[in-house]
């Protein structure tokens, strides 16, 4: 068994880009749920019309992949006003539901054969990062994102971090965009506007009372954290294909547990927990398999591999019965108000 | 300063109504005035208010037994439930269909009878919540520090010397979570009046207040007046609002059963029949009280 | 007056919201199906098959391939007749459909001897072990398999009340359970797959032949697993007096850990229970039903009225309405609030265990997601009819149902969840608590 190969994938997953994308959704969440108070369980269909918007952007109408990436931008802020508009003014356990209802609604259209023509129904979508073009014409592509990328082609760095240009430029790209993600965030709640904000989260009557417009407060964090999530969601179309079955409620509950690890009401929490959740999954994912193989666990590969999502269910459990403001919240502001 | 109140008996204000004293009287002065207003839950008609007029600068009592409507009542006027029918007006202004956290902006505040403090923000935050026209509170503002951080510390200033009344200054920086349940009642008051309201609708402040504070509260309700505001708040003890109300309504069932001044109306017999039923030989006082307060006087 | 004009607002609104859906969609609606003759080819396994006109080849025929999961494809075969579609699992079953009006005027699907379905142009393909199935259709002179628009209506209804049904009885649970705790009980769906499960683990240890024994147990296991699961994590949390979102957060950790359990052991996979192949006999025209169909709903009549006289009767039953209505007034008055929950996750759980057999015969198929394939569909018919109210939950179950299977009517089949998901925000326009909730008080 390789020991230290295991340790050395595992902790490739720090600068990961699937971990910077988590990192982003997770973000999203924070302002959503943390500082916002709202209860948001879709954040997989947020992320799916940041990752779909933009291949569909490239692929479909055929815009230069920066545009594109606004087309799921703007995608997830249609859709934060389409599902904020009924849903901001129920009660937090129905805002869980409809939400998550929401998601599925979007995920099961992405899936649909019905539109297979735009979306690539089951087999998803790919070729959008490469030179770019249409489904009908790829000749015609205005430049994609790997043409973009101006690191000379070879590998760079060091192990477990030796990879090749476009493994890096994902990560500068991810990188930037987080780094601002979480300048904005920090801004943003240490404002009056985050004031109104946390107000809300504790009790949006008195907050009401006092004349401050709660729709349109919940509104903008909806669409914020929204957008963050798209955020993740392009970071993902960025380094791989797109396809419906990634999107799934797993994913988002996978995010509240990045969230909580991390702990709810920080602006750090959402990378720190996005980082252990990512590095724990390699390690675990890796590791049990790799007993397995040489006798040491009973069971089956594949049953070794599975291991790890029951860890990550019950560790949500705990996380929230034992250490509710997560690994680095202050205890005092564990977000959880009733 | 605490033991003042008990000492000296407060102004009155007298001469605010026009006309014979009966349920909806018109007021010389009327603030509020609510027409017609019927809430209806189910098959239950809580709340069926004729006519009703709040008098301007006064401190007016809104009385009744439990059940009676009072903070349905409180819930209608300032839009955050709304009537089956009527009609009712702030200022000449009328409120019917007016979201809540408008009517707030108009000048009409009011607290809630199961207190709604803030309870993971410091006690500075839910001051600072409550002033009004803030450019930081808006998103494209918060950005850019340089744009609010002058506002901000005028409000701490005004915030700091609002808790100083209120003693609460030394707690500032505590979470308003950690505060014992009649301070944060005081909080909730003293975060309504950042707004710099014309009207303040208090809903039992004074319910789980200890004693010593009850007094201090009542000083503040009495301060307020003389500030020019208006107070409409529901009280259940009897020796209180004899004590600082110019004005009181009695609500018994969803309706104004009597109206008049403080001494005048204990005597009437709608509001004996409201409290009482058939115990007609019990103090109403000791009935409707749930705190005695030995400093203040029985009989004015 | 008023009230009418805020509703009037509120339609407009939904209007905007709706038609922004539309708009949003409609533009990738006029793209057409992806027409190829292999389709999801980088999917592990494969079905196949050949379009026959008295053995000559038939190109550019629609075959439509469905399955577990919301699998759909859609299909033309070549110039060669063929068709070719990946599929996610094997041994599993899907259904392939050809579409008899993309055939040359004058033929149609002849029935094939072999297979009992009815309509010969719908047939169901079993993918074994080795990951390959074929499907041939048979073309010849004859009778187009057209079923008439009432015949239709007829068989979506039964199949939606069935379905309806079945909701219904993991829905009542659910919406107790709400009641009397305040959980949003997300783990419910893995209670649903446990029945199945446990029945499956059951009939594979004592025979097919011991069916009707093997259900009883599994319905007692179910007990024992709410009752454990409330001893052992419920009860504790609720006398930390833990907020209600945090419980809803551990019950998606549990969730998600029994899930993955059950993957643990028994694969990805889909299983059969016996019986699950039922013959399906005609009512009327092409309305068709099988006996399992029928036991099913017989079934779940008989357990949400036991229950519902359980609710309305019984001293316990009662004080479980009451602890909805008001539990620290309950508690006041004498009612033992702890030893009631304990008794509502128990029946809770076997309602939901019991949900989750129907719901292996119905799909057809147990899975180890099976639950979370229907959780949503829980949720929405417990929140139309109103968070925490039993009999709200049963009427929100059955317009879930109809609704769901009536939908594939009018849209593709492989969107019928969305319409009910779709409904479930409407409704919560009009009324955010639901059909049959209560308002929530201010102040
Ligand atoms: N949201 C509601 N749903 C149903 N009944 C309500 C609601 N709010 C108040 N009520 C009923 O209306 C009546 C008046 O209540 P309330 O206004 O709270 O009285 P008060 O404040 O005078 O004690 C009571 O019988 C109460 O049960
Ligand atoms: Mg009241």
């Amino acid at each position: 068994m390789d020991f230290l190969g295991i340790l050395s994938s595992s902790v490739s997953f720090i600068l990961a880009p699937t971990t910077l994308a988590y990192a982003l959704a997770t973000l999203g969440l924070a302002v959503h749920f943390g500082f916002g108070g709202l209860l948001n369980m879709g954040m997989a269909g947020f992320m799916a019309l940041g990752a779909y918007g933009y291949a569909i952007g490239v692929l479909t109408f055929g815009l230069p992949w920066y545009l594109a990436a606004f087309v799921g931008i703007g995608a997830a802020i249609v859709f934060a006003l389409i599902l904020g508009i009924p849903t901001l003014r129920l009660r937090g356990d129905y805002l869980a539901i409809v939400t998550i209802a929401a998601a599925e609604i979007v995920r099961l259209l992405l899936l649909s054969s019905a539109f297979g023509g735009v979306t690539g129904s089951a087999d998803g979508l790919s070729g959008f990062n490469g030179p770019g073009g249409t489904i009908t014409n790829p000749a015609e592509g205005a430049g994609g994102f790997d043409q973009s990328n101006p690191i000379p082609a070879g590998t760079y760095g060091f192990p477990p971090f030796l990879d090749n240009e476009r493994i890096w430029y994902l990560r500068i790209v991810g990188a930037i965009i987080l780094g601002l993600a979480i300048f904005i965030v920090w801004r943003l709640v240490n404002s009056p506007w985050g004031r109104v904000i946390k107000g809300i989260r504790e009790d949006e009557d008195a907050v009401r009372s006092l004349g401050k417009n709660v729709f349109a407060y919940k509104m903008q964090a909806l669409i914020i954290g929204g957008v963050l999530g798209a955020l993740g969601g392009l970071m993902l179309a960025f380094s791989t294909n797109v396809n419906s079955s990634v999107y799934v409620t797993s994913l988002t509950f996978f995010l509240w547990t990045a969230l909580l690890l991390g702990g709810a009401a920080t602006v750090f929490g959402p990378l720190a927990g996005s980082i252990i959740f990512w590095v724990l999954q390699a390690f675990l994912g890796l590791l049990f398999p790799a007993l397995a193989e040489v006798g040491l666990m009973p069971f089956s590969t594949i049953q070794a591999s599975q291991i790890k999502f029951i860890i990550v269910g019950f560790a949500l459990v705990l996380l929230v019965v034992f250490r509710p403001q997560g690994l680095f919240g202050n205890k005092k502001e564990l977000t959880f108000v009733k | 300063m605490s033991s003042s109140t008990s000492s000296s008996s407060p102004v009155k204000s007298t001469g605010l109504h026009v006309g014979a004293i009966k349920p909806g009287v018109a007021k010389k002065d009327p603030i509020l005035v609510a027409d017609g207003v019927r809430r209806q839950f189910g098959g239950l008609v809580a709340v069926e208010v004729e006519h009703v007029e709040i008098p301007r600068n006064a401190i007016t009592a809104l009385i009744g037994p439990n059940g009676a409507g009072k903070t349905t009542f409180f819930n209608l006027l300032t839009g955050f439930d709304q009537p089956n029918d009527g009609k009712w007006s702030f200022n000449g202004k009328s409120l019917a269909g007016v979201s809540a956290f408008k009517v707030a902006r108009l000048g009409l505040i009011r607290t809630f009878q199961l207190t709604k403090a803030l309870g993971l923000l410091t006690v500075m935050d839910n001051m600072k919540l409550g002033s009004t026209e803030q450019r930081g509170e808006k998103l494209s503002a918060s950005l850019f520090p340089f744009l609010w951080k002058k506002k901000d510390a005028e409000i701490e200033d005004k915030a700091l010397e609002i808790l100083r009344r209120f003693k609460l200054d030394e707690k500032k920086d505590d979470f308003a979570a950690s505060l014992s349940g009649g301070q944060r009642k005081l909080l909730e008051m003293a975060r309504a009046l950042m707004t710099n309201p014309e009207l303040v609708m208090l809903d039992e402040p004074m319910a789980g207040v200890n004693p010593a504070l009850t007094e201090s509260l009542l000083e503040h309700i009495l301060n307020l007046k003389q500030e020019g505001m208006t107070v409409l708040f529901v009280e259940h003890d009897m020796h209180m609002v004899r004590h600082i109300a110019d004005w009181v309504i009695v609500m018994a069932e969803g309706k104004v059963v009597a109206e008049g001044a403080p001494d005048e109306v204990m005597k009437n017999p709608a509001v004996i029949d409201a409290y009482l039923g058939s115990h007609q030989d019990i103090d109403l006082g000791t009935v409707t009280g749930r705190v005695t307060l030995p400093t203040l006087p029985k009989e004015k | 007056m008023r009230t009418r004009s805020t509703m009037r607002r509120r339609i407009a609104r939904l209007a905007s919201a709706l038609s922004a859906f539309a708009l949003a969609f409609g533009a990738l609606a006029i793209a057409a199906p992806a027409q190829a003759d292999v389709v999801n080819a980088e999917m592990p396994f494969k079905v196949s098959g050949n379009v026959q006109n008295q053995g000559k080849p038939v190109a550019g025929v629609t075959v439509t391939l469905t399955g577990a999961a919301g699998y759909t494809a859609t299909v033309a075969t070549d110039a060669d007749g063929k068709f070719v579609a990946g599929v996610p699992a094997k041994e599993a079953d899907y259904t392939v459909t050809l579409d008899e009006t993309t055939l040359p005027e004058g033929i149609a699907v002849i029935d094939n001897p072999a297979t009992t379905f009815v309509e010969a142009n719908v047939q169901t393909v079993t993918v074994g072990p080795g990951g390959r199935a074929t499907m041939n259709f048979f073309i010849g002179q004859g009778e187009r398999h057209t079923t008439s628009f009432v015949d239709q209506v007829v068989q979506r209804l039964i199949s939606g009340l069935n379905f309806g049904l079945m909701l219904a009885l993991a829905s009542v649970g659910l919406s107790l359970i709400y009641g009397t705790t305040g959980i949003s009980n997300f783990a419910h769906a893995e209670l649903v797959t446990f029945g199945a499960v446990a029945t499956f683990g059951l009939v594979a240890l004592m025979g097919p032949g011991l069916l009707w024994l093997a259900i009883p147990i599994a319905l007692i296991l179910s007990a024992g697993l709410g009752w454990g699961l409330d001893a052992a994590l419920w009860a504790p949390l609720r006398r930390r007096g833990m907020g209600l979102v945090q419980l809803m957060i551990v019950s998606i950790g549990l969730s998600l850990g029994i899930r993955y359990t059950y993957q643990f052991f028994i694969g990805g996979s889909t299983e059969q229970l016996p019986g699950s192949d039922a013959e399906r006999f005609k009512l009327f025209g092409s309305v068709t039903l099988s006996i399992t169909d029928i036991v099913s709903m017989g079934l779940s009549v008989i357990l949400i009225v036991a229950f519902a006289l359980w609710l309305s009767r019984t001293k316990i039953g009662k004080a479980t309405r009451a602890i909805s209505d008001n539990p620290s007034l309950a508690a006041s008055s004498g009612i033992d609030v702890d030893g009631v929950v304990r008794i509502v996750w128990i029946i809770g759980s076997v309602l939901a265990g019991f949900s989750g057999i129907l719901w292996a015969y119905f799909r057809p198929g147990i899975r180890w997601d099976m639950g979370g394939q229907i959780l949503l569909l829980i949720f929405a018919a417990t929140t139309l009819g109103g968070l925490g109210t039993a009999y709200g939950a049963l009427v929100g179950s059955l317009i879930v149902g109809v609704l769901v299977e009536g939908s594939s009517l009018f849209i593709p089949s492989d969107l019928k969840y969305v319409g009910a998901l779709v409904i479930l925000i409407g409704i919560l326009l009009f009324r955010p608590q639901g059909i049959l909730g209560r308002k929530e008080r201010v102040g």
